[in-house]
């Protein structure tokens, strides 16, 4: 599903390199629950954005289900992240001035789905995800876990294939930490191929392979190849 | 993304900043506001002026004594002095095919008074073809009778004002009113005419063309108005009167013909541009409302990184971006206009209620003008924000950096 090849991506900082990734190489198989522990500034977030086509390495190959994406535009690349990738971030990420379905819509407004069809899936995915008496709540009127949980549907309501969760439960308590990892995991159970980067070893080691990054390396830990 | 998606997010991304959108709208209203009241107010003098030059008769030609050197032409002759035009100069113009009637006319002051009241008045000496030329209508009695043109009799015919200062509610008809050193009978009093192009036919006192020249001891004519049969003639009627004065004057053609067709299209002229200038003028602020647009757009994009990066990490395209920040832009400024044709067309209505007598009216290209250059700017400026959303790198962006 994912390949990478001596992936490489350096900064400028005030004209001196940083190195964030120094050559990671890295196979996922659909499907596949992985997560990504590491230090702060190790360079995971670095990693997820560049699997996820927001970013571009320096140097390296790219491989998604079977396409060598490396030199693709960035209209084909927007393509690929609308169809085949979902996104959950740290801080939720939720546009202020909508609504807890109006976000969770957005990715399929954007796809250009007609306004029933829409609907339908809006509301069946609240109700999967205890969300539908807060279908009208703007997202300041909503608790962290409930965010999160609405960034994880709309990130689950255009049923891409990778879902990759940078810190997910990062800005969350215990309780919600865990009712988002469940959520997550159960959409992974239903077949998504799921990459959650976290620095909580107790949350990271619940994935069945598990991936330790240090200074921009994989380490071989788990199946790191 | 549909059409209408595209609209009904710009629309809620702009009632996210009901106060900076407001503005804007305000901006670009009262531009379009200004370019409609303006160019209204342009066209309103135009029609007026134009208007009172042609109530002042159709189909009229103007003969003053004197040439007019502004047409160009020779510098005039040294110890040349124009001849007067006279009564007899007046009625061979007659002899054109072209023209239908001609009134000669002198024109003077004099002391008018009845009984004990007395005032200063215009008197005009002319004939009863000056009704017809000038459109006169009476309120009383008749105007100069058809008669010999030598012929003076002493009648007169008041203006409106005259009748009221020097009769009050006594009746005027048959009275005899002394001008100068002489009586005339009132046959006839005009209706109120107004301001005519620099002269009060409510203040002036008509007497036979005859008797002003003897009344004013003097030959000569302040003017000959004539008619042409159709507005088609009036080109030819006016060679036909330059080559008829020519040959009485030896040769001299020392007229000068005014065609009202002239001074209206003249007029015209110059007001047009003068609507056109002011509209120009008013149409920068157009442009103003246009950078502002540019401006509050670009705060907009850098408060909004993050939903910028968002919408590109659930795979909105740069392209599809800057269409939906320039539909914002579009939306502003196309509200905006429309809402400032609707004060300007409020404005006019209102103006036109205030003062009836300026035909306040804008000019349908001012309309379609305005619409067109508040859009067209908003558009222009809103490129510029635009293609900065659009160009962001998704990762900076959605750290907010
Ligand atoms: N836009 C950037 N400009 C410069 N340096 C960056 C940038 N993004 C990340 N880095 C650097 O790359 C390294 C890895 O960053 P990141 O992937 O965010 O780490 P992590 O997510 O593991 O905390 C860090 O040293 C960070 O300072
Ligand atoms: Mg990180």
């Amino acid at each position: 599903m994912i390949r990478l090849e001596a992936i490489r991506r350096e900064f400028q900082v005030g004209g001196e390199p940083v190195h964030a990734l120094n050559g990671v190489s890295l196979t996922v198989e659909r499907g596949e629950y992985l997560s990504i522990m590491g230090p702060s500034g190790s360079g995971k977030s670095t990693l997820l954005h560049i699997i996820g086509l927001l970013d571009r390495p320096t140097a390296g190959r790219y491989w998604l289900a079977g396409r060598n994406v490396t030199g693709l535009s960035d209209q084909e690349r927007a393509l690929i992240r609308r169809e085949k990738i979902g996104f959950v971030f740290q801080l939720f990420h939720l546009v202020p001035r909508l609504t807890a379905a109006q976000n969770i819509e957005l990715p399929l407004t954007l796809d250009g789905l007609p306004p029933e069809k829409r609907t339908d899936r809006v509301q069946s995915i609240l109700a999967a995800y205890g969300l539908a008496a807060r279908a009208r709540h703007l997202p300041n009127q909503l608790s962290g876990g409930e965010r999160q949980r609405v960034a994880i549907a709309r990130a689950a309501v255009t049923r891409p294939e990778i879902l990759l969760a940078d810190e997910p439960t990062g800005n969350l308590d215990r309780a919600s930490g865990r009712e988002v990892i469940e959520l997550l995991e159960r959409l992974n159970h239903e077949g998504l191929t799921l990459i959650l980067v976290t620095h909580d070893p107790e949350l990271g080691s619940r994935a069945r392979c598990r991936l330790q990054m240090r200074d921009g390396c994989l380490l071989a830990d788990g199946e790191a190849r | 993304m549909r059409a209408t998606d595209i609209l009904r997010f710009a629309l809620q991304a702009l009632r996210g900043y009901p106060v900076r959108s407001w503005l804007v709208l305000l901006a670009m209203a009262i531009g379009v506001a200004a370019v409609v009241l303006l160019t209204a107010l342009g066209e309103g003098a135009r029609h007026y002026v134009t208007g009172k030059f042609a109530s002042l008769g159709s189909h009229l030609l103007i003969i003053l004594p004197g040439r007019s050197e502004t047409t160009g032409g020779h510098p005039p002759i040294l110890g040349e002095t124009p001849r007067d035009l006279t009564l007899d100069d007046a009625f061979a113009l007659l002899r054109s095919p072209r023209i239908e009637r001609v009134a000669p006319v002198v024109l003077g002051s004099a002391p008018a008074s009845w009984q004990r009241r007395e005032r200063e008045v215009t008197v005009i000496g002319s004939t009863s073809a000056f009704r017809r030329v000038r459109h006169l209508d009476l309120a009383e009695g008749d105007f100069l009778p058809i008669m010999e043109p030598r012929s003076a009799p002493a009648i007169c015919v008041l203006g409106a004002t005259v009748r009221a200062e020097l009769f009050g509610p006594e009746r005027a008809l048959g009275q005899w009113v002394r001008l100068g050193d002489r009586r005339y009978r009132v046959i006839g009093v005009l209706t109120p005419q107004g301001q005519s192009i620099g002269l009060d036919l409510d203040e002036v006192v008509i007497i036979p063309v005859t008797s002003a020249q003897a009344l004013f001891d003097s030959p000569s004519l302040f003017r000959v108005l004539a008619e042409a049969k159709t507005r088609e003639d009036i080109a030819s009627a006016a060679a036909d009167v330059r080559e008829i004065i020519r040959h009485r004057h030896e040769g001299e053609e020392d007229v000068t013909v005014i065609t009202q067709d002239a001074v209206i299209a003249t007029l015209d002229r110059i007001f047009q541009a003068l609507t056109l200038a002011v509209g120009g003028i008013a149409a920068i602020s157009l442009v103003v409302a246009g950078i502002l647009i540019m401006n509050v757009m670009l705060v907009s994009v850098s408060e909004r990184r993050q939903e910028i990066g968002l919408l590109k990490a659930l795979g909105a395209s740069g392209g599809k971006i800057q269409v939906m920040f320039l539909t914002e832009a579009a939306l502003l400024s196309l509200t905006g206009a429309f809402l400032g044709l609707g004060l300007g067309l409020l404005g006019v209505w209102t103006g036109r209620e205030l003062y009836p007598v300026l035909p306040l009216a804008p000019p349908p290209w001012a309309l379609v003008g305005a619409l067109a250059v508040g859009l067209g700017a908003g558009l222009v400026f809103g490129v510029l924000p635009a293609r900065r959303a659009a160009s962001l790198d998704p990762v900076q962006a959605l750290a907010g950096r």
